[in-house]
């Protein structure tokens, strides 16, 4: 019996040797849950803390003359708190917002449906709809004690203050999928430039969000800061923006392109200060905001007169006689003319039967002549000479590949770098192209067509318009832009350097007076007299580009004053014929709309003529 | 004068007091940690769980000193008074109490809440401490052990009756005290390995490898090696069992390569190899008429029964809440926002708190009710989240100290009576720090009891006092006699 006592006794070993085992195997655990793994540290803190962006408030647009273009509207958007609704008469609530009942249930079973709404907490404000105006929500937030559970959440969305510009602008709509995975910045809901300036400074206009930590409860209700904000990061409101445009100047030549199809630039030479840039038809800005411009936006897209194609730079037309000018410019630089060098045209381009043709004029004749009255036969005769003289360049195509270095130096064949998305780079062909097309055997004859800007070659009105400002300036140009100042930022050094081209600037002096000739006159004729003003010198090419579709664009490109430019401006009228019925006046108008402020009375009546001309393809 | 009135204050285990006074104001701590919630005027708000376990905290101290006053043997002569008054109480409740969260425990008398299964717990350990006590009572007597266990029962079917599955369990901690006093340790071994194989055998139910059942497979090994050590260890010729121990570990080799190549259930290899040590042991039993292996015999048997019935018991005797806690618990299921919500959230209240803590009230995951239950059966998450790993750890090592230091005492009694009691008293702590602690920290299925003197609530805290208590006067009056 004491052996047997003696055995149990031994027993409280084995009791206690459990307590410390337990003790131990908890501490193991402990130190591998608290020490050694790092996942519950980092899912506590998404559990408990809630980071809430603060949007920065939008940067707001000016035009050259400090006139307010866009700024931010307030908005509301109507939440709702599942959990805290109570019985409501549906019925009047539809009636206040403006739904139908069959609208709310599906929106309320949409918000509930995780698989719609992955975030979805009855505890939780979800989006029951958003963007509503003023207007529209005024009725429900005077109504909402009614409604327990819905709450109004104060938003922004962008106020156009002009119908004008639209494209210029540009809006600003919800990012996409792709959008957040090329930019971390974003997440799903933000809004962000969609085209325009808009989406072009889109970094310099969101500013920077700011962040608050939020202790969230285990229901997902928000229970006060995080020591008391500490780790709170205060919003940078976007950055304002001066744009070059003079919003008065833009209007007005909206109205008069109105029913027609085209655009129009305009630039400050000096500065190349985009001052205008007309596409039209257009459209007015304020349809692409808020709960609206989903529906607005498609119906823009499926608009055959393409509202929503930025004709200034995605245009892309044979530049036709506003060409001339760069060919007379190659001739000179390289020496295959001088200013004294006399072709002769007999109603076309003799070396080739004729062709191309041209119209009556005294024969043979300079080179200032020659742009004055826009002759088709100087200029074949000049890239004759240049492409198929053997002493100069030892085959075609290097002389081609030389003359095609020319254009690109003067702006064309690729993108200018405006700050404007969707530009297109028009086309200049190189040798490759025609030894391809022609198997090697060609000559200038055989592509004779591009000295008189036909053929191949394309351009934009934005390209066309920077020649026009190159010419004014004698020699250089600044690569075209619309945004004049950044707050508190300098531009981009791509907007303030001068790139001269690979002509000598002495060249440019003839054609200048060659331009200025086709507006007042020479011995050989003028193409141009329409953009005559009597106090203002203008300069001007008028330009046909043919067009295999239906009638020919008309074009004008020009500047003003003759000394001391203050304006480059190109026109574009689709399907409008000769350059000067339709683009010369309306270069008129805009040159003096913007030099003297307003139009004289004698020029009221072609301002009437144009504002009434409607000039749309036949099939409409 | 071993008689005169001398004070238990003098004689009373001051270590056990200290620890004791220790757990309850940390306990006092955390709650509050609890129930922070940013506002340092609710702590002291009069109807807060703070302030409440406070008064608590008055009363079972008042409680304690009525104990320490009252004469010794007052407690072993009306042992089993007290505990058939506690029974009938169990009874009342069970009908008189309103159903709370689907459990039928709580007594309401006006403002205050009792849970009588509570105070069961020092009523069954005087009532066993009292017959087990008797003089010429031994244990291994069949009678006197189903006197035991139906004083152990009886209480514990009265609170499954309540619904309150997790108190009725703490009764199986009696068994750890009946060990000591004698119970066979071969019931310990079946309790454990029971659990073991159930774990095992639910855990791989549905794995397979090649075209053996793997949880079958891995239970019946383990009954294999656990029959060949029991043998061993009862057995006097070693040789014959080493030589089958090898056989068996060779047999089941190269069955293991053959079935790689030729898939086929390896189970009845060792069912066979089982099947060949239940005949040895027979056959042994009779040769030697030794009881000892039929024991054995039987206990592989009834493994096998057992593993085959597991499937049965839990899909047929479980409700569908507990075989969802268990199968989260076992890693079978993983449902962190449904049943697995407590158990995940309560490791990464833990896993937040690393090595030192985030600092008294400063805890987020306790604060903003992540972790349901944080300030009773989960408040060992405030003290992992807010004291880190070495205050919980501390924690731990505090309450180890407090049930061994127990243990001790319990040794030093000179009666079986308040040694039994003492035993018992080390037992239940033990049980309760097994079972909460393992469930916060995702090693045992949730099962709701409290961590005594930590978890918020009057019942308890004023419960396990007198538990202690009850010990502690009969501990300090030893020498007495």
């Amino acid at each position: 019996m004491n052996k047997q006592k003696y055995k149990y006794e031994n027993r409280r070993f084995v009791i206690g040797s459990a307590v410390i085992v337990l003790v131990i195997l908890f501490i193991i655990r402990l130190f591998y849950l608290q020490v050694i793994n790092n996942d519950y540290k980092l899912r506590a803190d998404s559990n408990a803390f809630l980071k809430r962006t603060i949007y920065p408030s939008r940067g707001i647009l000016y035009d050259r003359n400090d006139k307010l273009l866009v700024y931010n509207q307030p908005a509301y958007d109507i939440m709702l708190i599942m959990r805290e609704i109570q019985p409501f008469d549906t019925l009047d609530f539809c009636n206040i917002v403006g739904i139908t009942k069959e609208q709310f249930l599906k929106r309320m079973a949409n918000i509930k449906d995780r698989r719609l709404n992955p975030g979805y907490s009855s505890y939780t404000p979800q989006v029951f709809m958003n963007q509503l105006s003023a207007q529209e929500c005024g009725m429900l937030q005077e109504k909402l004690y009614k409604f327990p559970g819905f709450y109004v959440q104060n938003r922004t969305i962008r106020e156009y203050l002009y119908p004008n510009a639209a494209l210029l602008l540009g809006n600003v709509g919800e990012v996409n999928q792709k959008d957040i995975e090329k930019d971390s910045y974003y997440v799903a809901g933000d809004n962000a430039g969609r085209t325009g300036v808009e989406s072009s400074y889109e970094k310099y206009l969101r500013g920077e969000k700011g962040v608050e930590v939020l202790l969230r409860d285990a229901h997902g209700r928000i229970k006060g800061r995080y020591e008391e904000g500490k780790l709170d990061v205060a919003p940078v409101s976007g950055k304002n923006l001066k744009l070059s445009i003079d919003i008065e100047l833009q209007a007005y030549g909206e109205k008069l392109m109105q029913n027609k199809l085209g655009g129009i630039v305009m630039i400050e030479p000096e500065s190349g200060e985009v001052l205008c840039m007309v596409s039209s038809p257009t459209y007015d800005p304020n349809l692409l905001v808020g709960r609206i411009r989903g529906k607005n936006y498609n119906k823009l897209q499926k608009d055959p007169l393409k509202p929503l194609f930025n004709r200034p730079l995605m245009a892309q037309y044979p530049p036709g006689s506003t060409f001339k000018p760069t060919q007379g410019l190659i001739f000179l630089q390289e020496g295959v003319i001088t200013p004294e060098t006399k072709f002769t045209c007999a109603h076309g381009y003799t070396f080739r039967g004729g062709k191309p043709a041209c119209h009556g004029h005294p024969s043979p004749l300079p080179l200032v002549g020659a742009l004055a009255t826009s002759c088709n036969s100087f200029f074949p005769w000049g890239l004759h000479y240049m492409l198929d003289d053997r002493s100069r360049y030892p085959s075609v195509q290097q002389a081609f590949d030389v003359w095609k270095d020319y254009m690109v130096s003067m702006g064309y064949g690729y993108r200018l770098g405006i700050d404007l998305p969707g530009e297109k780079r028009g086309y200049i062909p190189n040798s490759k192209v025609y030894d391809k097309i022609y198997r090697g055997r060609w000559n200038s004859s055989t592509i004779i067509s591009i000295a008189i800007g036909q053929g191949e070659i394309l351009a934009t009105p934005l390209q066309i318009c920077n020649l026009a400002a190159t010419i004014a300036n004698r020699g250089y140009y600044i690569t075209p832009h619309v945004v004049k100042e950044i707050q508190d930022t300098p531009l981009d050094t791509l907007y303030t350097q001068r790139r001269y081209t690979k002509a000598d600037v002495k060249y440019y002096s003839y054609i200048a007076e060659g331009m200025r000739g086709a507006v007042i006159g020479t011995a050989y004729g003028a193409t141009c007299r329409g953009a005559n003003l009597p106090d203002i010198e203008v300069c001007g090419k008028t330009g046909t580009a043919e067009n295999p579709h239906g009638k020919d664009h008309s074009i004008f490109m020009g500047f003003a004053p003759y000394d001391k430019p203050k304006v480059a401006i190109a026109v574009f009228v689709e399907n409008a014929g000769f350059g000067a019925t339709y683009a010369v006046p309306i270069g008129r108008l805009m040159i003096e709309k913007y030099l003297r402020g307003k139009i004289l009375p004698e020029s009221q009546a072609i301002e009437d003529y144009i504002v009434n001309a409607v000039i749309l393809p036949n099939a409409l | 004068m071993p008689y005169s009135t001398k004070n238990s204050w003098k004689s009373i285990d001051w270590v056990t007091l200290v620890l004791y006074l220790l757990m309850i104001t940390a306990g006092w701590l955390t709650i509050c940690g609890a129930s922070y919630e940013f506002d340092m005027a609710k702590l002291f708000d009069p109807s807060g769980r703070p302030v409440n376990q406070l008064i608590w905290m008055g009363i079972s101290l008042v409680a304690a000193c009525c104990i320490l006053i009252i004469e010794r043997d007052f407690y072993e002569v009306f042992a089993y008074l007290i505990y058939g008054g506690i029974i009938l109480l169990l009874i009342a409740t069970i009908f008189l109490a309103p159903d709370i969260k689907g459990s039928r425990s709580w007594l309401v008398l006006g403002p205050i809440r009792l849970q009588p299964a509570e105070f069961a717990k020092f009523a069954t350990a005087l009532a066993v401490a009292r017959l087990i006590g008797t003089y010429g009572f031994v244990l291994t007597q069949f009678k006197n052990f189903m006197l035991v266990l139906g004083i152990i029962f009886l209480p514990m079917i009265c609170i499954l009756l309540q619904q309150e599955t997790g108190s009725a369990l703490v009764y199986l901690a009696f068994f750890l005290m009946l060990y000591r006093e004698g119970m066979s340790g071969y019931f310990l071994l079946a309790g454990v390995c029971a659990v073991i194989f159930f774990v095992v055998g639910m855990k791989y139910a549905e794995v397979t490898m090649g075209a053996t059942a793997l949880g079958t497979f891995l239970v019946s090994v383990i009954v294999l090696i656990v029959t060949i050590v029991l043998v061993y260890v009862e057995r006097k010729d070693k040789q014959t069992v080493r030589i089958f121990t090898c056989l068996s570990a060779g047999v089941l080799a190269i069955s293991a390569i053959v079935s790689y190549f030729y898939p086929f259930d390896l189970n009845i290899v060792v069912l066979a190899l089982l099947g060949a040590i239940i005949a040895y042991l027979i056959g042994l039993s009779i040769y030697h008429w030794v009881w000892h292996y039929v024991l054995i015999a039987f206990f592989a048997f009834a493994s096998i029964g057992f593993l085959f019935s597991v499937n049965y018991v839990f899909n047929d005797i479980l409700e569908p809440h507990q075989q969802v806690r268990i199968k989260v618990s076992l890693g079978l299921k993983d449902d962190p926002s449904g049943a697995g919500y407590n158990v995940n959230q309560s490791k990464i209240a833990i896993g937040s708190g690393g090595l030192t803590g985030k600092g008294f009230l400063n805890g987020t995951q306790t604060k903003l009710k992540y972790v349901p239950e944080q300030d009773t059966d989960f408040i060992f998450c405030t003290i992992g989240e807010e004291q880190g790993f070495l205050g919980s750890a501390a924690i731990l090592i505090l309450f180890g100290g407090f049930i061994l230091r127990l243990i001790v005492l319990a040794e030093r009694q000179d009666t079986t009576f308040a040694r039994v009691y003492g035993y018992s008293v080390a037992s239940i702590f033990f049980f309760h720090l097994a079972i909460n602690v393992g469930m916060v920290l995702g090693l045992t299925p949730v099962i709701g009891i409290p961590l005594p003197f930590f978890s918020y609530g009057g019942s308890s805290l004023l419960g396990f006092t007198i538990l202690l208590f009850i010990f502690l006067r009969l501990d300090a009056s030893r020498k007495e006699r």
